[in-house]
């Protein structure tokens, strides 16, 4: 049984002519792929993609970890890299959620607090912009299922699990989702070094709801989940592939024209 | 349903057997106690099931969600707004209860709480006691203190009954017993339980008859207790009242038909009036249980009067301490306080799902535990509970009163790796989880994120070095395949796709 999706109200701009895209770091090294579909995706809607050569990290590992002065140093770095007043499109709901729900805390009662807070409200997940900012017309039917698994920062921080199912519906897929659709894949960042059997017992649990969809791709807009349940899924011997979102709109925005 | 081909003495083997698997158990670090709990597939799936179980109660009760996001906004404010005037109203508690014939004892720690209620007990030469169910009775380990001055003291709430037949603890704040399935309590009533007439109850394992046997024995202990105790859900200090929630009447017993009656509770239970407490009570039976009441509400509010025919003849209120002022004093992880003990967050937690309570080795398991328990007993000994979390959210989504555990769990790392000078006010145990090896990895890492090049140069080895990757890292590749860099960074795609930095105008800030 699903529960209702959370919707957060926020306020949204009209589609703007420039965006930034922080890529996040997982995206970086991992699959830079799908960093460059969502910059040609949203070129294609007439949004110039900035993409600052002095990104790195938002600093969440450090401070999910209680390490909050290594997090603030290199959450500074962010703070220059994304200086202008334009929104930034994250390419993962965790690190989304860094900016737009912790850099506040984190930056309380320090010089660039007023900053931090203003880089917070223009700061957009992939989905939550494509769905929220850019509305766009639905493009045909493909026949294609995937599964989605939305993470638990895009769900409960950022509150854009809706946004992740309309974008996908939009663009012509068929969405399925796997029993205990709202229950963590066990990730956790350092969660899954540090307790190393819950996380895994977790992840194997969440494989197989995925596997029992019978569908051999697996979405969503957090890597790490991803590289979580995509590495357990492979170590299984289960042919699922992962992809990223984007890299599936981009797939459909291809197709479509 | 009563079976007839058993052996007894297999059968109290097997309850031994369980008795010395939880000792085992509890002398165990966290991490062995999570491993031994998730290798367990019984308890797993017991667990499992009863979270989802649990879960959907929640769910169907709490259809309207605009209505429960109200009331949640509304048992939120109540919370705060009693902590707000904490100190005041435990004062005006304690002068009404005073007014009303109950007598208020204060108890700062654990050890002055149970001498409280000893020295209450011996005082009137008791020698047995009736329980209802309290989480801070459990907290000070009171059955064991009052076992070593000779008291009998006899757990009455069905699932804490069962939890004291197998010399265990309770697995949950709300179901003790939920970790046991109904063979294990069938064998654990027959090996173990007493009628009054010296018998052991026969073996069945129909859950009625099971429930019935269970009531019989009790029946005939409240019945000669000479005092009872219980916990208090909610004191209102504006009339001197003490509110107990119960669904099974043992709770309205155990305060009612004894001579004394002592209820102990954490001294952040007190709301202003009596107009706080119907959101709260709706807000905690349907987080709980999933119910819109509970079968029994008790309100307290004096011993029996003159002229009265039932109710005991003296009723007093342990006040216990306990680590709460601490919590009040600390600015970040005060919302502690506001927790009213439904038990949702841990029927929502994951990782409860598939450890199940004994694991967290506290009294508190789940989320509420992971805050409440290292503040208690300090982080040096049970810092390593804030290590078991995702931070994703759902106990802090299900909290009636919107405690962000998530939120107080991150503090609380942040406290165990604090380097800050100590001071009054410190959690015990702060800064005790910080390793030299860890803190120098988030240093260096720090180095690596916070410079561009820097940064770029170690993306750039990675993804060069990428066939000399281990195929193996500690924990992670056990059961996943290893992450492989891509040959190319995002950065370097970006910048060969000739992908501009900056709005024009707007310098590169290298
Ligand atoms: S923290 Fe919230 S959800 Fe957990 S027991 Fe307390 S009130 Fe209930």
């Amino acid at each position: 049984m699903a529960q209702q999706p959370f919707t957060r109200c926020r306020d949204y701009p009209a589609r703007p002519q420039q965006v930034y895209l922080m890529g996040t770091c997982l995206v970086d090294s991992f699959d830079p792929q799908a960093g460059m579909d969502a910059i040609q995706f949203l070129q294609h809607h007439g949004v110039e993609v900035l993409f600052p050569q002095q990104q790195s990290c938002c600093g969440q590992p450090a401070f999910n970890s209680g390490f909050d002065d290594e997090a603030r140093q290199v959450a500074r770095q962010q703070l220059k890299a994304f200086a202008a007043d334009i929104p930034v499109v994250v390419m993962m709901g965790s690190c989304a959620a860094m900016l737009h729900c912790d850099y506040a805390r984190l930056f309380e009662g320090q010089p660039e607090e007023a900053q931090a807070k203003a880089l917070a409200a223009r700061t957009f997940e992939f989905t939550e912009f494509v769905d929220r900012v850019l509305c766009l017309p639905p493009l045909p039917a493909s026949g294609e299922r995937v599964v989605l698994h939305t993470s638990c920062s895009a769900r409960r921080s950022m509150g854009v699990a809706e946004c992740h199912q309309r974008v996908l519906q939009n663009s012509g897929v068929e969405v399925v989702e796997p029993n205990r659709v709202t229950e963590c894949c066990g990730f956790g960042g350092t969660f899954a070094l540090k307790q190393g059997d819950i996380s895994a017992a977790m992840a194997c649990d969440k494989a197989e709801a995925v596997a029992a969809c019978g569908v051999d791709t697996l979405v969503s807009a957090d890597c790490g989940c991803l590289m979580n349940i995509g590495g357990t899924l492979a170590k299984q011997g289960r042919p699922i592939k992962t992809r990223h979102i984007a890299s599936l709109l981009r797939q459909r925005q291809e197709e479509s024209l | 349903m009563t079976v007839q081909n058993y052996d007894p003495a297999l059968m109290a083997a097997q309850v031994d057997n369980d008795e010395k698997a939880f000792a085992d158990l509890r002398q165990r670090h966290f991490k062995a106690r999570a491993k031994l709990s998730l290798e367990n597939e019984q308890l797993r799936g017991s667990f499992l099931g009863a979270t989802d179980f649990l879960q959907a109660k929640r769910r169907a009760v709490f259809e309207d969600t605009s209505e429960l996001e109200h009331l949640r906004d509304r048992g939120e404010a109540i919370r705060q707004q009693s902590l707000a005037q904490l100190p005041d109203l435990l004062e005006t508690l304690e002068k009404n209860l005073t007014a009303n014939g109950i007598q208020v004892h204060w108890a700062e720690t654990a050890e002055q709480a149970c001498a409280h209620v000893h020295s209450i007990l011996a005082a009137n030469n008791a020698r047995t006691v009736v329980k209802g169910k309290s989480m801070v009775s459990e907290e000070i380990e009171l059955n064991h203190y009052l076992e070593k001055q000779g008291i009998e003291c006899l757990e009455s709430d069905m699932g804490e009954y069962l939890v004291q037949l197998a010399k265990e603890m309770p697995s949950h704040i709300i179901m003790p017993a939920i970790h046991k399935t109904t063979a294990q309590i069938a064998r654990l009533m027959h090996s173990r339980a007493e009628r009054s007439d010296g018998q052991p109850v026969p073996y069945t394992e129909d859950v009625d008859e099971l429930i019935g046997n269970a009531r019989a024995i009790l029946r005939d202990k409240f019945a000669s207790a000479d005092a009872g105790i219980s916990g208090v859900n909610m004191a209102i200090a504006n009339t001197g009242t003490l509110c107990l929630v119960e669904n099974e009447g043992n709770g309205r017993m155990s305060t009612t038909a004894p001579p004394i009656h002592i209820a102990i509770t954490g001294i952040e239970k007190v709301v202003a009036d009596l107009a706080d407490v119907p959101d709260l009570l709706s807000l905690l039976t349907r987080s709980a249980t999933g119910q819109h009441i509970s079968t029994y509400f008790n309100m307290i509010s004096s011993p029996r009067k003159t002229g009265e025919l039932d109710g005991p003849e003296q009723v007093h209120l342990v006040l216990v301490d306990n680590g709460r002022s601490r919590m009040f004093n600390h600015p970040q992880l005060k919302p502690t306080l506001q927790c009213i003990r439904c038990g949702a967050c841990m029927n929502h937690c994951p990782v409860y799902a598939r450890i199940g309570g004994h694991a967290y080795g506290s009294t508190y398991p789940g989320p509420i535990g992971q805050v409440v328990t290292p503040q208690m007993q300090g982080l040096d000994k049970q810092g390593e509970l804030v290590s078991a979390c995702t931070l994703n959210g759902a106990c802090g989504e299900a909290c009636p009163v919107r405690i962000p555990l998530p939120k107080l769990i991150r503090e609380l790392r942040h406290e165990a790796n604090s380097t800050a000078p100590a001071s009054e006010l410190d959690i015990p145990g702060k800064g005790s989880q910080r390793h030299l090896g860890e803190a120098v990895v988030w240093k260096g890492w720090a180095l690596a994120h916070q410079y561009g090049p820097v940064y770029r140069s170690m993306t750039w080895a990675l993804s060069r070095g990428r066939s000399l990757m281990p195929h193996r890292l500690g924990a992670w590749t056990a059961t996943r395949t290893m992450p492989m860099p891509a040959e190319k960074s995002l950065h370097e795609l970006a910048k060969a796709a000739g992908i501009q930095q900056q709005p024009s105008g707007v310098e590169d800030p290298s």
